[in-house]
């Protein structure tokens, strides 16, 4: 937690310096992250939205690759076919459409199982069938009104598939409160979609971490789809492009940051008998990692003007080959008599 | 299906119904309902939940049940599907077909007879096909469900109810490759779809009163396999390209303008459009006027004969 809080610090200077063209801030919702992250097994598969970098953390994305998208480097950043990623997907900028991706995603989960069992039949609403493994995608309160999400549940609910949606609720869909978009608890909504649903204190990483590990083993197990609706609070902005002054009454904020997720936890060590020695460790290594990603996003290198065109198409295009044909000969014709080239970064 | 048992296939009242068209007719039967499956009824649905199982290694074939409904889920085809493999550098591929039925002459209601295939193949990394004879859809849906690239699949409904040949043991022509339907010598015509049948209505008419027209069958619409439609050109000197979809901003401009640039000294007269106005496809009862005819087709001919 203190360490994604650290990055992210560092990415917002980063932005504000001009060497990331947008940052997303996930200050104040390391607590809902940690704990659901942590609760994830090894073979489950986790779509996110563009918020979670401390869930991107815990499945072992590097902070370097997931900050390359937002320096206009890449549209991905990470190879999720790697193992050493932990079936972390990429990040997904259009509102929900990844609620549908987890969802075929957990079908296909359930089509194996089937496949395994030679079970040729998929009824609508059948009790589940056991996977072993389970999807989880997340998904802000905003992204509760955008149809796909909507859809997403009908989808699961009708397969049962194994998957648990995960809302964290900040309280702000950019400027608009979640006043604005719902009239009802955002857990209750799942209860009509006949989905079982949860509120949770999302500023409490360890309900975070029980109530996932529970709703991923049913999941897991074939009691299909789960929906965490996790009370949190985005500190900071939605992104480095907003001024949450302008749409925040006074005094809400203090508020939440005396209810910090880190500062929670903190104090909940300490009853323990954890020492201050403790805390100075966590915080002097949250920024030595923190200084290291910042330099090596700075390293990062530009892509290729060629890289356009490489994975357009899985199989050979024509068009594609003409264009960068065409390119690296137009290209190629700036070449000065030392050999250099225009380039994209140059 | 038999040949993979990853291809899956979704989509509204495909199961024991058959689709709207008949077309998966008895497979959920045989396949059974885990591989034919009858979706809840959204589109964006549909196409979101086989984006997610093609990343799961699946091969998700999933029916449109017709072409004015593809638009709610025409961003999970545009900002998705199309991106994805983009994306992931290359580590991932999106193998989904979406057959689409598409197009007029069937006398439907509003959002039953559409032409919307122009704004896919106005998507970089989507393909876009539409077969004019049996043959052709009996072989350019195996080819694909087998691409490893996601492919708009444009089904004429005019031609549903026609009867052709099918030759399942001869080599099928590559997916993306343009077919001379008919030799000429004095026009190209180039269409695709059920347009073809009226082309060549319209070459054998011409051929009566002395005119020999080329009909050009597209296939493929994106990518566009220019080489033989561009021959052609550089035979006959001339050029029309029919669409029931309107004409501006269309396939057509952009088969014009490409002809235009690449053909240039061997055109004799302007490239001409017949296409569909540039309104919403209008009230079954006034289609026959929308759609382009081959007395349509023969005007331009005229046009352009006597340019």
């Amino acid at each position: 937690m203190v360490g994604t809080r650290a990055f992210d610090t560092e990415c917002t200077h980063l932005q504000r310096q001009g060497q990331l063209a947008l940052w997303v801030p996930s200050v104040g919702q390391e607590g809902c992250q940690v704990g659901l992250g942590r609760a994830a097994e090894p073979q489950d598969h986790i779509f996110p939205a563009y918020r979670e970098h401390l869930v991107a953390k815990i499945r072992g994305v590097d902070f370097v690759n997931l900050a390359a998208q937002f320096r206009g480097l890449t549209h991905g950043g990470w190879d999720v076919t790697d193992p050493a990623n932990g079936n972390f997907h990429l990040y997904t900028l259009v509102l929900g459409a990844q609620t549908q991706h987890a969802t075929g995603h957990a079908l296909g989960q359930l089509l194996d199982a089937k496949r395994a069992a030679a079970d040729t039949r998929l009824d609508p609403g059948e009790a589940g069938t056991a996977t072993g493994e389970a999807t989880m995608v997340f998904y802000g309160d905003g992204t509760t009104s955008q149809g796909d999400a909507n859809e997403s549940l009908v989808f699961a609910a009708s397969y049962q598939t194994p998957q648990v949606f995960v809302v964290q609720n900040n309280r702000w869909a950019i400027s608009v409160p979640v006043a604005r978009q719902s009239r009802t608890p955002l857990y209750r909504r799942a209860l009509g979609f006949g989905i079982r649903s949860v509120q949770i204190d999302g500023n409490d990483p360890l309900a975070a971490y029980a109530v996932g590990r529970r709703f991923l083993d049913l999941a897991r197990t074939g009691h299909g789809p789960g929906y965490i609706e996790a009370l949190t609070y985005r500190i900071g902005a939605h992104t480095t492009s907003d001024d949450p002054t302008r749409y925040r009454e006074d005094g809400e904020l203090e508020h939440w940051q005396e209810r910090d997720p880190i500062k929670r936890l903190e104090a909940y060590l300490r009853t323990l008998g954890v020492e201050d020695a403790f805390f100075a460790e966590v915080w002097e290594s949250a920024d030595r990692e923190a200084k290291r990603a910042r330099d090596a996003i700075l390293n990062l290198p530009a892509p290729t003007a060629d890289s356009m065109f490489a994975s357009v198409y899985s199989e050979p295009h024509p068009r594609i080959e003409e264009q960068r044909a065409w390119l690296e000969r137009y290209e190629s014709s700036f070449e000065g008599a030392d050999g250099t080239k225009r380039g994209s970064d140059q | 299906m038999a040949a993979d048992d990853r291809v899956i296939l979704m989509g509204e009242d495909i199961g024991p119904l058959g689709g709207v068209f008949r077309v998966t007719d008895k497979l959920q039967a045989e396949f059974g309902s885990a591989r034919v499956l009858d979706t809840p009824l959204a589109e964006a649905g549909i196409v979101g939940s086989a984006i997610g199982l093609a990343m799961r290694g699946y091969r998700p074939v999933i029916e449109i049940q017709f072409d004015g409904f593809i638009f709610p889920a025409f961003n999970q085809i545009v900002t998705q599907l199309a991106k994805l493999t983009n994306r992931h550098d290359g580590t991932i591929s999106m193998p989904v077909v979406i057959r689409v039925p598409y197009g007029g002459h069937i006398g439907a209601v509003e959002h039953h007879q559409e032409s919307p295939d122009a704004y896919f193949a106005h998507t970089p990394g989507l393909r876009v096909v539409a077969p004019s004879t049996p043959n052709d859809a009996y072989w350019m849906i195996q080819q694909a469900i087998q691409s490893n690239d996601p492919v708009l699949f444009f089904e004429p409904k005019a031609k549903y109810w026609q009867k052709g040949e099918v030759d399942p043991s001869a080599a099928a022509s590559p997916l993306h490759q343009t077919r001379v339907a008919r030799p000429g010598t004095d026009v190209t015509v180039v269409g695709h779809g059920a347009m073809v049948t009226t082309l060549l209505q319209a070459a054998e008419i011409a051929g009566t009163e002395g005119t020999s027209i080329e009909v050009v069958d597209l296939r493929s619409l994106s990518p566009i396999d220019y080489e033989p439609l561009l021959a052609s050109v550089r035979k006959t000197g001339r050029l029309v390209v029919a669409q029931e979809a309107q004409g501006g901003v269309s396939l057509g401009s952009e088969i014009a303008a490409y002809v235009a640039e690449h053909a240039f000294y061997s055109l004799q007269a302007p490239v001409l459009r017949v296409a569909g106005y540039d309104v919403p496809f209008p009230p079954a009862r006034v289609e026959g006027l929308y759609l382009p005819d081959a007395d349509r087709v023969l005007e331009a001919v005229d046009r352009t004969m006597h340019y």
